[in-house]
């Protein structure tokens, strides 16, 4: 076919670095990645952008994402975007976390962000499990699932139930914007992207707090295959983590059109 | 006729993970076992004909490997019937 006859559909956004990643073949955390770039470069933000990175898998997230970013320590994401969004009230204030770090060690940071109403957007990978440690139970990770610190599958009646971080964060008033999404399919995915997008936006309006929550795969330490994996948070995470809208401000529903 | 499509997949990229084997509405992709990248991994490579550039693959390509490109239909429409 001769070139000048073809139309580019899709290709690598500027906004990620020509870099491989460390990240295990299939896990979405990938997904994460091209989409937040994509629409930095949509957007044209990404000489304004800060990220902040937290500690996990996506503790590189830094030299993957190719604009401005510092590195929290586990858990303290939010109280360092915090920071440097009231220094830079002009730039976009991004963190990215997975689910041990927002909701296990880093519950009070989040959770008081969010309180706060700060303008800052928070993109909270949740994979039911402590990915880069070795898969250990983690706050989400779902009641009887097996993980290397719950080998006979998570106990409720001694560990607990699984946080449903939306929910939670979407009964404060600070927060704007608060959304469940998946990353297993092209449909939700391209549903994730609107909703990154709309978090960009809230935070471009001074609206607030905005946290968009992305199911997430981790075929390593579920022992399945990336394709099985999208299969099991199909079947598995959704029905405990219902995808939806927890809170849209009646001032972002505009914008939202 | 649908349109025509076609991807290259970053050798530097592609983790031979095969997410976008099983998104592709056409079932055009497959991992190439003739050929291995410097990490060690089959990559994934068109095998047929019939690609349409949809962009499924690339939307759910973890690595943003994907390159894809899809004949300009306005170039179809400006050439005369029958020619
Ligand atoms: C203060 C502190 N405590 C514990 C750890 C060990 N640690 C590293 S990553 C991690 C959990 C990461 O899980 P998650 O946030 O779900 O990220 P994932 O790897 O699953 O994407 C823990 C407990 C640490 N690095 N620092
Ligand atoms: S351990 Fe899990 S979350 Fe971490 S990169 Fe591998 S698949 Fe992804
Ligand atoms: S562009 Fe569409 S048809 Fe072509 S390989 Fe990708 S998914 Fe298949
Ligand atoms: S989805 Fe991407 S990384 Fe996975 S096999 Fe296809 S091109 Fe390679
Ligand atoms: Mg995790």
């Amino acid at each position: 076919m001769d070139t000048q006859e073809e139309v580019i559909v899709y290709a690598r956004p500027d906004s990620l670095t020509k870099t491989n990643t460390h990240y295990c073949p299939g896990c979405t955390h990938g997904v994460a990645h091209h989409l937040i770039a994509e629409v930095i470069d949509e957007m044209g933000l990404r000489e304004r952008t800060i990220g902040v990175a937290s500690v996990g898998c996506s503790v590189f997230a830094y030299n993957y994402m190719n604009f401005d970013f510092v590195q929290a320590p586990h858990g303290r994401a939010p109280a360092m975007a915090t920071g440097v969004k009231r220094v830079f009230p002009d730039k976009v204030v991004l963190t990215y976390q997975g689910d041990g770090d927002l909701a296990s060690i880093g519950m009070a940071e989040i959770v008081h962000a969010a309180a706060r109403g700060e303008n800052i957007s928070v993109f909270f990978l949740n994979n039911a499990n402590y990915g880069m440690t070795g898969g250990q139970m983690a706050p989400t990770t779902l009641p009887g699932q097996k993980t290397t610190s719950s080998p006979n599958g998570r106990d409720v009646e001694t560990q607990g139930y699984p946080i449903r971080a939306s929910e939670l964060l979407a009964t404060l008033d600070g927060a704007s914007y608060v959304v469940r999404r998946s990353l297993h399919d092209p449909k939700n995915i391209r549903l994730a992207k609107k909703a990154i997008r709309t978090a960009f936006e809230v935070q471009l309006r001074g609206l607030g707090f905005s946290m968009v929550e992305l199911l997430s795969t981790c075929p390593t330490n579920w022992e399945m295959t990336p394709q099985n994996s999208l299969k099991w948070l199909e079947e598995h995470m959704i029905p405990y983590y219902p995808l939806g809208d927890y809170k849209v401000n009646p001032a972002v529903a505009e914008i939202k059109g | 006729m649908p349109p025509k499509g076609r991807i290259i997949v970053s050798d530097l990229y592609c983790k031979g993970c095969e997410l976008c084997v099983g998104a592709c509405p056409q079932a055009v992709i497959a991992l190439n076992p003739d050929r291995i990248t410097a990490k060690g991994y089959h990559p994934a490579s068109l095998f047929k004909d019939g690609c349409t550039g949809c962009g499924i693959c690339a939307i759910v390509c973890p690595d943003a490997a994907i390159t894809v490109y899809r004949e300009d239909l306005r170039a179809r429409r400006a050439i005369p019937a029958g020619a």
